[in-house]
């Protein structure tokens, strides 16, 4: 059986700046896969891409782009809104800016069940109630009617949550889903999600800077860097034999597997992500890289490191242990 | 909404006493009125006849707060042509003049929205670039010029509407359409600049994201917040071409206020031209005040506050 979402060299350019540059990923059924790395690396872009959803002058190209086993990649707006919302879900990262002022909440969360699925207005709103209500939100009723401006940051990411999932989604993309939220609410936000993985097989791309949360939900872990999936492997696995000598930057400050400590940071190395124009080869971490050599500059080999366990870089068993 | 009224009306009202106050002091400043009133013939003895029968022999002050508390209650005095209250030619010029510059609004906002909504939407093409050209022209055209052509086009040549009078609803046609030539310009690029900035937003990402409708996303979710500015404007806006009908009322004959004011002024009927310049004046307060009061209806931001 075919990948939930199966995304096979995907690029994407915007102008002069190369910001996803072949990347491979899939997700199962049921299966949640965080996409880790520092920012300005291309994890929204990646995201935004996989929901047809790029910023004006983005040009998407990529060797297959398959959700739940049809090639959408050539699917246009009338067919993508058809899946978007109802079947595949996106919490963005920009949690107030992305509700529209001008409607109160109630009339936002509803609209999209309305949609899809020709849902009555009460019926539409007993779920909305139901949802909020699961995202942690008191008074749902009174939230229902009140306009986006009336609410805190961290409740306007919850109803970003809840309006994702109105219609039982099969693939959720969340980009950084809880960044303004506290530790309880985030905890139970974390337990929703793991239970409609359960009961419904909602597949998930998660995309978070928090390694806790990766060590807790994650079954597996892509690591990019500049526009490119650097390292692969089950969470487990990752964590356990980081390779890729960015990965062992990331995780620098999080030796220990297992006693991954909450709302740490990743690691922070020196430099930054450059900017890299299309048709660049070579290695985009050899100016920050300790291990860079000359062979860095040429065409990097991808390969197996251990189960499942993928990296791009010369060394051929990546960083010694 | 009311924290907001009580905020906004007293500025409307001041300003109202001070176009009420600089609309006395320019009547006395431009001369004796005595001796305007009594006509180049009149003796010496007439013009002091007509100062003490007017009350113009009394101090500024007093005949200021007389006229103010006189104007406030509507009474204008009378029309020195029109041997009527200025009051009552007002009020039936008015409904003329109200049609003339709903219709002509109405006409601009059909025309301002949709190709302003049609040029965001196809932003940097040339169906952009030449609805721009189309507002640039539109602003260029003097009103008056615009009006003789359609008269001599549809009139004269086709036929289709008649050139001047006020009988008919035929007779608003070519007079609306004119008057709306000077708003769609500033309609048309105001609704185009905040549908671009709408659709760049978050929120229309988020509609897009959500499955909606094209319908849907352009108009509930990017027309409603860019109309916010729009319709406040076209408040502003239809003052504004209550003003401008002075010119058009008068190209096309149509006896409405502005044709009023034409008329008065070449007739130095100085009661007429003062009561329409305030009530024009007045109106476009009110106008203003309404502006911001939709605005506040419409953004739910500022409604709360
Ligand atoms: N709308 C855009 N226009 C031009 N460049 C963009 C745009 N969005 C993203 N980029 C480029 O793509 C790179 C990756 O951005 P992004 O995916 O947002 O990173 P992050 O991993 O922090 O989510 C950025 O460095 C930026 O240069
Ligand atoms: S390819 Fe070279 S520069 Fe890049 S990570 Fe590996 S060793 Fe470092
Ligand atoms: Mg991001």
């Amino acid at each position: 059986m075919s990948a939930l979402l199966d995304i096979e060299d995907l690029r994407v350019t915007f102008g002069g700046t190369a910001a996803v540059r072949g990347i491979s990923l899939t997700v199962e059924k049921g299966e949640t896969h965080c996409l880790v790395g520092e920012s300005g690396c291309g994890k929204s872009v990646t995201s935004l891409a996989v929901m047809g959803l790029l910023a004006k002058g983005g040009k998407r190209d990529a060797a297959r782009l398959s959700f739940a086993g049809d090639d959408i990649r050539d699917y246009n707006e009338a067919q993508m809104s058809r899946l978007r919302g109802d079947r595949m879900a996106m919490i963005f990262q920009e949690p107030m800016t992305s509700l529209n002022p001008a409607y109160t909440v109630g009339s936002q969360m509803t609209e999209v069940l309305r949609r899809h699925r020709g849902t009555p207005r009460a019926q539409a709103v007993d779920r909305a109630v139901e949802l909020l209500t699961r995202v942690g939100i008191t008074a749902p009723g009174l939230r229902l009617g009140q306009f986006p401006h009336q609410l805190s940051g961290g409740l306007r990411q919850r109803v970003m949550i809840a309006m994702a999932l109105m219609c039982d989604p099969e693939l959720l993309i969340a980009d950084e889903p809880t960044t303004a939220l506290d530790v309880t609410v985030q905890a139970q936000i974390l337990r929703l999600l793991a239970e409609l993985q359960k009961d419904l097989g909602l597949g998930i791309l998660l995309i978070t800077h928090d390694l806790g949360i990766v060590a807790r939900v994650a079954d597996r872990v892509s690591v990019m860097y500049a526009g490119e999936v650097v390292e692969s492997a089950p969470t487990a696995e990752l964590f356990r034999a980081p390779r890729h000598p960015y990965t062992r930057g990331l995780l620098s400050c999080v030796p220990v597997p297992g006693k991954v400590k909450r709302d740490e940071p990743l690691g922070s190395i020196p430099g930054v992500v450059p900017r890299i124009p299309p048709g660049f080869t070579g290695c985009a971490f050899r100016d920050r890289c300790s291990f860079a050599e000359a062979a860095c500059a040429g065409t990097l080999p991808r390969r197996n490191v251990g189960p499942a366990h993928e990296m791009l870089c010369v060394l051929p068993e990546g960083v010694p242990a | 909404m009311l924290h907001f009224l009580r905020r906004r009306l007293p500025v409307a009202i001041r300003v109202a006493l001070t176009v009420l106050t600089l609309s006395f002091l320019l009547t006395r400043l431009s001369g004796d009125l005595a001796i305007s009133i009594a006509g180049p013939n009149a003796s010496q003895e007439d013009i002091e006849l007509i100062r003490s029968a007017y009350g113009l022999d009394r101090p500024l002050w007093v005949q200021y707060f007389d006229w103010l508390w006189r104007a406030l209650q509507g009474d204008f005095g009378d029309s020195y042509f029109f041997k009527t209250r200025v009051a009552r030619l007002i009020m039936e010029r008015m409904p003329i003049t109200m049609t003339l510059g709903l219709c002509g609004l109405f006409i601009a906002l059909c025309v301002a929205l949709p190709l302003g909504i049609l040029a965001a939407v196809r932003e940097n093409t040339w169906v952009d670039r030449s609805v721009l050209m189309v507002a640039l022209i539109g602003q260029a055209m003097p009103s008056f010029w615009l009006g003789l052509i359609l008269m001599v086009v549809l009139g004269l040549n086709l036929g289709w509407l008649p050139i001047s009078g006020t009988g008919s609803w035929e007779h608003y046609v070519m007079p609306s359409i004119v008057l709306s030539f000077s708003a769609i310009p500033s309609l048309m690029r105001l609704t185009r600049s905040g549908m671009i900035e709408a659709l760049a937003s978050d929120y229309i990402r988020t509609a897009r994201a959500k499955g909606l409708s094209r319908l849907s996303i352009l108009v509930k979710h990017g027309f409603r917040n860019a109309a916010i500015p729009v319709v406040a404007i076209a408040a502003v806006q239809l003052g504004f071409m209550l003003g401008g009908s002075i010119v058009i009322e008068t190209v096309f004959a149509l006896h409405g206020v502005g044709y009023l004011a034409w008329e008065s002024i070449s007739k130095n009927d100085f009661p007429v031209v003062q009561a329409v310049v305030l009530v024009l004046a007045l109106i476009y307060i009110g106008l203003t005040l309404l502006s911001d009061l939709l605005n506040a209806v419409l953004d739910p931001r500022l409604r709360s506050a």
